[in-house]
């Protein structure tokens, strides 16, 4: 028998240079390991001259330079500076670009109001004030009426449609998949069947083909006299198609949550609608956060097929302007561009998710 | 089964607050309660005791309506529980519930976990509801943590919360479900205590639980069940000391040797 005295913590042992012990860790631990590393060097070093040289050193980045004059070696970025009204407004009039500048401004003046906003309950209210009345007032800055200018839908065109038609998608979407995906959980048998067969049977058709029936087969069955604006077809498809998805993601957060979190809410006499809004759903979202967002960045990428059916996205505006005899065979510039555009903006949804799974995040500390 | 005249029971209130007639269960074929009668008394404390799938979890289970059952009636401080929504939420509000693994919210502070039922259920103000909440945590001895999100409390801690969430909303009846099963050992004693505390003041009890020290320190009665039904009921004293049936001396034998 002994009796053993305790023993005060240590520091770890100090690592040799960091740098070294990095690289023998991750990039030559092993043989294998060993010749990924030089075959990825190897690629690189095939891919990233030609790129840079492309993109940078033989790039012509004279903004004023026309067609000609830019020459073929390099990029010629003064096409993107000269068509940079079209990727953002579309064919929007010239002097109405006021208003689209302005609903982009009040979204961001939203966003920095919004994170001055530390109450938690007046932040509630704020954010939800602002899901209602912002739309609306969206809504007519674009479209007009009210003294505005009217601008039709298929003047609207560029980064602005594309935001838009994300943005709808997004917004309409959510709401309506909480339900669905409450429906699919329903013991309910009607409510759970139309919840089930709707969902099916949208994920088992491709976005084109519901964008297709909403802008060809659909207005076969209307009346003469009913014309239903093109883009307004192609927002209801692209919600009814993202509702699935959403419903199903949320499926997954709600099958998560243990029984026991029913049982609780149950014993205490929440009615079904408290128990669901106040304990269910907020831990259901709350698991779901990286895949609803995941599910937002696929409908962000999904905007780019309004082109099929004659909507001008970002991505169509290239196309339209490279068929201008002045900028002939400019394709290339623009479509890097655009994945640029696109990069960045889906880059900081994926990053704003991880700080929203972060903050939310209370289990585990 | 023993029946009991009041004398044996020692003269608790006047009248059933729980009455449990031809009780039977069904989880598809199995019959997992069978012809369970149980009247219990205002202020009674019942330690329900037997091996595991004997059916007394979901005895205590059915008194709020967390299961349903196929046969028999109970009636709980004068409400018949149906399939009615109204009758359900009225017996619930009145009855209240501590489990094996807690249950707490995890999404919501100490504080928020104990304040959602008497805000959303029972229309307090938000102040009045948390001066109580902090009353009864001051009670159950973890004040301080108010603040805090339940992962970040001991086993032992977030059941005195459960108990103190359970308490929150002033039930006339406490359903306790092996609720310390699931705590480490060194960690059982400190809801006992609270648990103990709760029976001295004269609220309505059921526990299922396999502390038989708690059971001969507080209970009016102690349960026996096996097999889906109630096999023996006596006095604390004659359970231990005098168990009639078989069965009960062979578990009691068990536990009581570990």
């Amino acid at each position: 028998m002994a009796i053993y005295s305790l023993k005060e913590a240590k520091q770890p042992p100090k690592s040799q240079t960091k740098a070294i012990l990095w690289l023998k860790d991750n990039l030559f631990s092993s043989t294998l390991n060993v010749l990924l590393t030089f075959v990825a060097i190897y690629i690189l070093y095939l891919l990233l001259p030609p790129i840079l040289n492309w993109t940078i050193f033989d790039a012509n980045f004279d903004l004023t330079a026309d067609n000609q004059s830019c020459g073929r070696e390099g990029a010629c970025w003064s096409f993107v500076n000269a068509n940079l009204k079209m990727f953002i407004y579309g064919f929007y009039p010239q002097e109405e670009l006021w208003r689209v500048n302005t609903m982009f401004g009040l979204i961001a003046a939203l966003i920095v109001l919004g994170s001055i906003i530390k109450n938690s309950q007046y932040k509630a209210h704020y954010i939800i004030g602002s899901f209602l009345i912002y739309p609306v007032v969206a809504f007519f800055l674009l479209y007009g009426g009210l003294g505005l200018e009217v601008v039709e839908t298929d003047k609207w065109g560029g980064l602005t449609l594309t935001v838009v038609v994300a943005a709808v998608g997004i917004v309409a979407s959510f709401p309506l998949g909480i339900l669905f995906a409450l429906g699919r959980q329903s013991e309910m048998r009607v409510v759970k069947f139309i919840s089930v067969v709707y969902i099916e049977f949208i994920r088992g058709v491709p976005l084109i083909t519901i964008l297709f029936m909403a802008s060809v087969v659909l207005p076969l069955f209307f009346s003469a006299g009913m014309d239903i604006d093109k883009l307004l077809r192609a927002l209801i498809g692209i919600t009814l198609f993202q509702t699935a998805y959403i419903a199903e993601v949320i499926r997954g957060g709600l099958q998560a949550i243990p029984r026991g979190q029913y049982e609780a809410a149950d014993a205490a006499g929440l009615s079904f609608l408290q128990k669901t809004m106040l304990v269910i759903l907020p831990q259901a979202l709350k698991i779901s956060i990286p895949n609803i967002v995941g599910s937002f960045i696929s409908l962000f990428k999904d905007t780019t097929l309004l082109l099929i059916i004659g909507l001008f996205d970002m991505l169509a505006i290239v196309g339209a302007a490279t068929s201008n005899s002045n900028w002939l065979g400019r394709d290339t510039e623009g479509y890097v561009f655009v994945a640029m555009v696109i990069w960045v903006i889906l880059y900081s949804m994926s990053r704003y998710s991880k700080r929203l799974e972060v903050r939310f995040s209370t289990e585990h500390k | 089964m023993s029946e009991l005249t009041n004398k044996e029971i020692g003269e608790k209130g006047c009248c059933d607050i729980i009455e449990i007639k031809g009780l039977n269960k069904w989880y598809g074929d199995f019959h997992a309660l069978k012809e369970v009668n149980l009247n219990v008394k205002e202020g009674e404390i019942i330690v329900i005791c037997g091996p595991s799938g004997s059916g007394k979890s979901t005895l205590i289970r059915c008194v709020n309506y967390l299961e349903k059952f196929q046969e028999g009636s109970i009636l709980v401080d004068g409400t018949e529980l149906t399939d009615d929504v109204k009758k359900i939420r009225q017996v619930r509000s009145e009855v209240a519930m501590v489990f094996q693994h807690f249950n707490l919210f995890p999404h919501l502070s100490i504080i928020d976990n104990l304040t959602l039922a008497p805000i959303w259920v029972h229309n307090e103000t938000k102040q009045n509801a948390k001066e109580k909440a902090l009353n009864l945590l001051d009670r159950v001895g973890i004040k301080d943590q108010a603040e805090k999100y339940p992962n970040q409390l001991s086993g032992g801690q977030q059941q005195r919360v459960a108990i103190a969430r359970a308490l929150c909303t002033a039930p006339k009846i406490m359903l306790f479900d092996e609720p310390t099963s699931a705590l480490d050992p060194e960690m059982i004693s400190e809801v006992l205590d609270v648990m103990i505390e709760l029976a001295k003041e004269g609220i309505t009890m059921l526990c299922v639980t396999h502390e038989m020290g708690f059971a001969k320190k507080v209970a009016d009665r102690v349960i026996f069940m096996d097999e889906g039904q109630v096999i023996e009921q006596n006095t604390p004293e004659k359970f231990f000391e005098n168990p009639e049936s078989e069965r009960l001396q062979l578990f009691l034998d068990q536990i009581l040797t570990q």
